[in-house]
């Protein structure tokens, strides 16, 4: 372990923070809101200590896999901490690790909410919380790589590995700094365009940037006590459409670009998540006609919440606390298996489900021929076989994890549907999730052990999970 | 620039390090999934895997926008219709290594008929480079400049030459040479020297001058040149043929060493003049039997790397000939410098050097071409030769008056075929070839070299 070079990076992450600690400062400016100062505070702080890392250049420049993990991991951490700094301070939220879990909540787009009325809280403070959503969607570590020079390229695509999600990491072109442009560019079109749309329905510019933010990143923060149903049926519908658009795989948009239509619509993994979606929004649309009163009504309700969930962003326009059974079921099943590798949703992610599904059929059919020889093929490729053990190592890990965190968290007796979905709802960064921790609730009962647990498995989520893991064993810190 | 490498064996792995290094965008193809993994794990590179010779995977890896395609893979064949289809495909250069002996007769038309903006033959450069070596004996290292009439010479200084603890200022003086040592190696560290610079014996020193004036100027500094005449070859391959053949038309006596019996008569017969011997190079008893104590100069330059090493250190050890030592894959630098097996001769990063040159003269649209390029000392070191154009700004001064950047140095300037080295009131003129010494690496043009 290069502990220097680490600790190096650690500083730009820092200096990253401070400046965007300083975004809350102007709307705090813009409402004359007390609370900038903590802000601004904490942002000098950090800044400070940032400089003082990065002031001198390490001499030894290795890089490998294993700093990589480590470093993303850390970089997730800190940044976390440091952001629940200024809520807690302010009084706000008075308790620290409450704090922390709004905003590791945030940055791993999870949209989970310990506060009952989001609306008491100041503008710049939530805006703070949108703003973590939309950065931490794309990465921060990737963020980071569009601008700063590290030194040997091999830094860099450690970095980006440990930090994009899917099962595997595709560049868009050659060069992983312009990769990393090109889907930040994308990520800033796409949400200036939700934003002029919204400002089109009537929402205020506030308003209208802290939605376009939180459903970019498909994070979940909403700023009012209500949620979505306030708002109206046009802003509802540009925010599904919006939502359903960053749980795209990003490759699409830049094949479409490209001028490239052919292979963007060959991508099995949107296909697929196109066809999901619509299955699902059908489905749950005629369970809960009889409690819509009309058929637009209960397809605008589904397809929002349909989105929601699948994206893992987390809005709500409607209680699903009060739907039936089976369209609940189906939002939870939804929840597990998330949007596309490659956008800023969380969750499984359908092409590991492909993998999954085409492996399961794979094995069928050599029991029933023996002496078969077949490759599973994505994208007319064939998918080689250290991305399927890694997908099924991940799928076991996962099951374990998650195991283990309902444990500890049915420690708070809660029933068992609202212990369930609440550790599925963190881990695979959607926010609510059913009973108690539902739309309309939020997760300030659990106890502070519930929500170590939770912070821990929105990070491991957001990360997909090794990243996280190796932090926990003794070989990765060894020099 | 865009740059497609099609093949990742160990060409293709050391260009995708140097040209991501040089901050091109590289795209490697590959059919073998572990050596594109391999490739793609380590440097900022994009793996498209397949055929190189595809033309749609050639569409996958970008070929409508590549600026040049670099095939090297293992067969002259693919690597041909690679860059043939890619001519035909994209609208780029192409550069293909082709090694077999057969081709490379005939690379002219081959060249002219596909439309390859280079051919490459990793061996044939190996072998002119060894037999560079062969003629001067005392060198470690031989570079030339200005086709030719420009040697770059790594030589150690002995003990008791006149160069010991002499200072730089003084050395047109005390040693009367128009010679330039313009790169010092002392322990690992690597200085460009100015005139208060002191030498010391052992040092390792870089020195340009003209062909002529070697003889004198090896003899003043202490260095005694026997010529050679008996050289041994270890291994029989292509690297083994191309210098058979250039030595013995240089009038030497050649004993090539092959284990294959086969491929001992097809040496035979394509180098009627050398003694081909079967056997094991590695075999003390048979090397005892053919001389090795009394020849002058043993390439070590079977396939493996490993035999090289120990027959360099045997031949070290048994007697006092010249020992070169053929290296593949092994990248341990820093121990085989330390090692007595000799001058090294790497013919990967002979081919990668060839190459980066010619991408960085394509790059380069203003006042100069890179003409030649070296690397030395573990490529922290660069020697160019710039041709220097009408409009260049480097022209505009006298040399003093230039502001030249740091570890930089002007070795020498080459008008109408006459050599100057260079002083502060010389200007560069439109029309020379100059050679820049410089630790500041990735220079693309002659202008570059100004602070």
């Amino acid at each position: 372990m290069n502990y220097r070079i680490l600790i190096n990076i650690l500083g730009w992450v820092m200096n990253f923070e401070a400046l965007f600690l300083l975004l809350p400062c102007i709307v705090a400016l813009v409402y004359q809101e007390p609370e900038g100062w903590y802000f601004l505070a904490t942002a000098v702080a950090t800044g400070l200590v940032g400089i003082g890392l990065t002031i001198k250049k390490p001499k030894n420049n290795q890089f490998h896999a294993r700093e990589g993990f480590v470093l993303v991991a850390l970089s997730w951490i800190l940044i976390s901490l440091i952001s629940a700094i200024p809520l807690c301070v302010s009084g706000r939220i008075p308790n620290y690790i409450d704090a922390l879990f709004e905003m590791v909540s945030g940055f791993t787009t999870t949209g989970a909410s310990i506060l009952p009325a989001v609306e008491e809280l100041p503008n710049c403070m939530n805006f703070w919380r949108c703003f973590s959503n939309w950065i931490g969607g794309m990465g921060v570590i990737v963020f980071i790589l569009t601008i700063l020079p590290l030194t040997g390229s091999n830094a860099n695509m450690y970095l980006m590995r440990a930090e994009s999600p899917g099962p595997s990491f595709g560049k868009l072109v050659p060069k992983l700094k312009k990769t990393a442009m090109i889907l930040y560019i994308m990520y800033i079109g796409l949400t200036l365009l939700q934003l002029i749309l919204l400002l089109f329905g009537g929402l205020d510019l506030f308003d209208a940037l802290c939605v376009s933010i939180a459903t970019a990143g498909t994070g979940g923060f909403g700023i009012k006590n209500d949620g979505f149903s306030g708002y109206s049926s046009y802003v509802q519908i540009v925010v599904t459409v919006f939502m359903f658009l960053f749980g795209v795989n990003f490759k699409f948009y830049f094949l479409l670009i490209m001028r490239k239509f052919k292979e963007a619509f060959s991508i099995e993994e949107v296909r697929w998540y196109a066809i999901l979606y619509a299955l699902a929004t059908i489905l749950i649309a005629i369970d809960i006609f009889h409690l819509m009163g009309g058929i637009g009504e209960s397809l605008k309700h589904s397809a929002f919440q349909v989105a929601t969930v699948m994206t893992t962003t987390g809005f709500a326009t409607t209680d699903f606390n009060q739907w039936p059974v089976f369209s609940q079921t189906i939002m939870v099943l939804l929840m597990f298996v998330g949007a596309c590798a490659g956008s800023t949703g969380g969750g499984m992610k359908i092409s590991r489900f492909i993998i999954y599904i085409k492996s399961a059929l794979k094995e069928v059919a050599t029991l029933l021929h023996p002496n078969s020889v077949k490759k599973i093929k994505m994208d007319g490729k064939v998918v080689d076989h250290e991305t399927i053990r890694t997908a099924n190592i991940y799928l076991i890990t996962y099951i374990l994890l998650v195991s283990a965190s309902i444990l500890i968290v049915s420690l708070d007796g809660f029933d068992l549907v609202t212990t369930v979905t609440s550790v599925i709802a963190t881990f695979n960064n959607i926010g609510p999730g059913l009973g108690v921790v539902g739309p309309m609730g939020n997760y300030s009962s659990l106890s502070i052990l519930s929500k170590l647990v939770l912070i821990f498995d929105m990070l491991v989520g957001r990360l997909e999970i090794f990243p996280m893991i190796v932090l926990f064993f003794r070989d990765t810190w060894k020099r | 620039m865009n740059i497609i490498i099609a093949g990742c064996g160990g060409v293709g792995h050391t260009l995708a390090e140097q040209l991501t290094g040089e901050g091109h965008e590289v795209t490697v193809i590959d059919s073998d999934s572990k050596n594109l993994q391999n490739v793609v794990s380590q440097f900022d590179v994009m793996g498209v895997q397949g055929n190189s010779t595809s033309y749609l995977v050639q569409m996958e890896a970008g070929i409508d926008s590549a600026d040049l395609l670099i095939a090297v893979t293992d067969h002259d064949e693919v690597n041909m219709l690679t860059c043939l289809i890619a001519k035909k495909a994209g609208n780029c250069q192409t550069i293909a290594r082709v090694r077999s002996p057969q081709y490379f007769t005939e690379i002219d038309y081959i060249r002219d008929e596909l439309g390859l903006s280079m051919a490459v033959n990793p061996e044939f450069a190996a072998a002119q480079e060894i037999s560079r070596l062969i003629q001067i004996p005392s060198a470690l290292e031989v570079d030339t400049f200005a086709k030719g009439r420009v040697n770059l010479i790594k030589i150690r200084i002995p003990q008791g030459s006149i160069l010991d603890r002499l200072m730089l200022a003084d050395f047109s003086v005390k040693v009367g040479v128009e010679a330039l040592i313009c790169i010092v190696e002392r322990e690992k560290e690597v200085f460009i020297p100015s005139g208060n610079f002191v030498l010391q014996a052992g040092d390792m020193i870089y020195v340009t001058m003209q062909i002529s004036t070697l003889n004198d100027f090896l003899n003043k500094i202490g260095i005694k040149e026997k010529p050679i005449k008996k050289v041994m070859i270890a291994g029989g391959g292509t690297l083994g043929y191309y210098l058979g053949r250039i030595l013995t038309e240089a009038r030497m006596q050649v004993k090539i060493i092959e284990q294959n019996a086969k491929r001992c008569a097809e040496l035979s017969e394509l180098i009627p003049k050398a003694m081909v011997i079967h056997g094991n190079a590695t075999d003390k008893q048979l090397m005892i039997e053919e001389d090795v104590e009394t020849t002058d100069a043993v390439v070590a330059a079977t396939n493996l790397d490993e035999e090289n090493m120990l027959l360099a250190l045997y031949v070290n050890k048994v007697s006092d000939a010249k020992v070169i030592t053929r290296i593949n894959r092994l990248s341990f630098e820093d121990v085989l410098t330390d090692l007595p097996i000799g001058s090294t001769v790497t013919p990967k990063d002979i081919t990668a050097e060839y190459i980066i040159r010619y991408v960085r003269s394509m790059q380069n649209s203003y006042g100069s071409n890179v003409e030649t390029l070296y690397r030395m000392v573990d490529n922290q070191v660069e020697a160019l030769e710039f041709h220097v154009e009408s409009d260049a700004k480097v022209t505009k001064a006298t040399l003093g008056e230039l502001k030249i950047k740091k570890n930089t140095l002007i070795c020498c300037i080459n008008r109408n075929k006459k050599i100057i080295r260079p002083t502060g009131r010389d200007i560069i003129m439109p029309g020379d070839s100059v050679i820049v010494v410089t630790t500041n690496r990735g220079l693309n043009g002659i202008d570059e070299i100004l602070a």
